[in-house]
């Protein structure tokens, strides 16, 4: 074997293994997806969204798990959204050169990848075991500290692709600084800052390890912020592990709902955030 | 007369103007100081977590000291605690994970970046990018009903038989193929962080000049070639940042773990045999913890896994940066 054949032998290896790779890749996307498809499908039906988690052995739904889950998110990015649009403001507006900004930075990277359950360890110190109970109120928290660094993140990244120029025409009419980033530059970044929310909602909404001891669980409807909730992700925790064959049906179309409602919202961000960048 | 009644109107608009902006500078300090409490409030919440953890691992650090560490033991009955089976877990796993994911991304990124036609690219990049999107209950469900099982049908029998006569490796891969283990929770955990090694991976790809790769191939250099000897070279620190980065997320993944792992506290040779993981334990005992030790025990697994992670995404963050400093350099 010449050395050029050896060359071009060698890189052909390589590359099909590269390919291979991203073959993996796809593949492993397609099976879980279809199996999810498969699982799920069978068991949706209209009783799913009007009947209540069922005790083992007989059917129902997973009304109060969604609802639930509704509950806890939507207060979860209510408190976490606008906190981490206000940090991420202060980094690419007004501390754009300080170095409070780059503490905050990395600070904010830590939290960003910190394991969720050792958020959800921090809310049971801090909300759970001082009011002595589980609630819905401690689940919403733990989400909110985990929405908070990924709105940080792509508000300071959205804030900073705001070009200069425009807001110097804005200061030079003679509007104050607070008047110029909210109405020039938050309006720039619009589509920025909903991608930033969405994605947050998308990463809490399937978030099970902190809600299993802040929320807990409950097998019955409740609104109450201040006693334990059940959510999608808790239940299908639970009931993937059961023994019995109604839960783990319901686990499945528990999973199925969920990833369909993350899909949608991340390939929604995507598309915002697509569109802001083409421009 | 009519000096003074101009006067008065001047006077009435100037006041007029000066509480507006007044008014206009108070908001303005208002917002100010805002968004500046909210910066440091990000930093008070990772102090709070610190804080939390430590004040909330006391009553374990007190009872048990260094010992934690290096003790198999883990009876709540008897309320003698040890950590070293899950953080022997939470490594290992880690490590296969590393194993399937740090290829296989980086062969995705080449793929991406140099391979794939161009009306492919952006469809495929985002069908992986993706897959990081999927919640990770959703890999724990799919690996405890088909991953596990069909890894007990088809992976394990072959693997027993075929390392059931070498040194070493017949101690890694010996025992019944239960499914569930050690191996099998790494392997999910590699398929749940490939798009993060691969994401990272192709961004730094990008960052290759083309003339240093125009040069390659003007000097006769074949595809591969290119990659082997001019971008991974020169992204080195990039994809090892990146692949650190995915180690982080593959030690603190609870739920794709816990369904899988089998919850065994003990330190097993083989691959196949169950084990747990620091967050599978606190998943699986938190709430069924009784007594004040056995909660702390708990919590301060939890301060080690966040002072682990801590460790490798400071290191992944270092390299980074370095990357981007040779890289405006």
């Amino acid at each position: 074997m010449t050395l050029y054949e050896r060359r071009r032998r060698v890189g052909a290896i390589y590359l099909a293994l590269c390919f291979a790779s991203a073959l993996f890749g796809i593949g492993c996307l397609m099976v879980i997806l279809s199996t999810l498809l498969v699982e799920g499908f069978s068991g949706l039906s209209l009783a799913v969204f009007t009947q209540m988690t069922p005790p083992p052995g007989s059917g129902g739904g997973l009304l109060n798990a969604i609802v639930g889950s509704l509950i806890m998110t939507t207060l979860g990015v209510a408190v976490g959204a606008p906190l981490g649009i206000l940090a991420g403001t202060y980094m690419a507006e007004y501390g754009r050169f300080a170095k409070l900004t780059v503490v905050v930075r990395f600070i904010n990277d830590i939290l960003l990848s910190a394991p969720s359950i050792v958020i959800g360890l921090f809310i049971y110190e801090v909300i759970v075991s001082r009011m002595g109970h589980f609630s819905a109120f401690a689940g919403a928290m733990s989400l909110a500290v985990i929405v908070v660094p990924v709105v940080v993140r792509t508000t300071e990244d959205m804030l900073r692709l705001v070009s200069n120029p425009l807001r110097e025409a804005a200061s030079a009419l003679g509007l104050p600084r607070s008047v110029v980033i909210i109405e020039v530059a938050y309006r720039a970044a619009r589509a920025g800052l909903i991608t930033g929310v969405l994605l947050a909602i998308a990463r809490v909404s399937g978030e099970t390890a902190p809600l299993i001891f802040t929320a807990l669980n409950n097998q019955f409807f409740s609104a109450d912020l201040n006693a334990p909730m059940a959510s999608l992700p808790a239940v299908i925790f639970q009931f993937a592990l059961s023994p019995y064959k109604e839960w783990q049906q319901l686990a499945w179309t528990g999973a199925l709902i969920i990833t369909i409602a993350v899909l949608v919202l991340s390939i929604t961000a995507r598309a915002l955030g697509g569109a802001r960048t083409a421009k | 007369m009519v000096d003074v009644a101009i006067g008065d109107v001047g006077r009435d608009r100037a006041q007029k103007l000066a509480k507006t902006l007044s008014w206009l500078k108070l908001q303005d300090d208002g917002f100010r100081l805002l968004t500046l409490s909210a910066a440091i409030a990000v930093l008070l919440i990772l102090g709070g977590v610190i804080a939390s953890l430590v004040v909330g691992s006391l009553p374990a650090i007190r009872a048990f000291g260094f010992d934690f560490l290096t003790v198999q033991t883990w009876n709540p009955v008897t309320e003698k605690f040890g950590a070293l089976p899950a953080i022997y877990g939470t490594l290992v796993t880690a490590l296969i994970a590393l194993l399937v994911a740090a290829p296989v991304g980086v062969g995705i990124a080449i793929f991406l970046t140099e391979l794939c036609p161009y009306i492919l690219r952006r469809p495929i990049g985002i069908g992986v990018e993706l897959l990081a999107g999927i919640p990770s209950i959703i890999y724990g469900i799919w690996g405890l009903f088909l991953f596990a099982p069909a890894v007990q049908k088809y992976v394990q029998p072959p693997l027993i038989a075929a390392f059931g006569d070498v040194p070493i490796l017949s101690t890694l891969f010996a025992g019944p193929p239960y499914g569930i283990g050690i191996l099998t929770a790494g392997f999910i955990l590699g398929i749940m962080v490939i798009p993060f090694v691969a994401s990272i991976s192709r961004d730094v790809f990008e960052t290759v000049p083309a003339v240093l790769k125009e040069a390659a191939y003007g000097q006769g250099c074949n595809t591969w070639e290119v990659v082997r000897f001019i971008v991974i070279p020169y992204t080195r620190t990039g994809v090892i940042g990146g692949v650190m980065l995915a180690l982080g997320r593959a030690l603190g993944e609870t739920m794709a773990v816990t369904f899988v792992i089998g919850n065994a506290h003990r330190i097993a040779g083989s691959l196949l045999a169950p084990g747990t993981t620091i967050s599978a334990t606190i998943a699986n005992e938190f709430t069924e913890a009784v007594g004040d030790l056995y909660t702390s025990a708990l919590i301060e697994l939890g301060l080690i896994l966040f002072f682990i992670t801590f460790f490798i995404l400071a290191a992944a963050r270092l390299l980074l940066m370095r990357l981007e400093r040779q890289a405006g350099a």
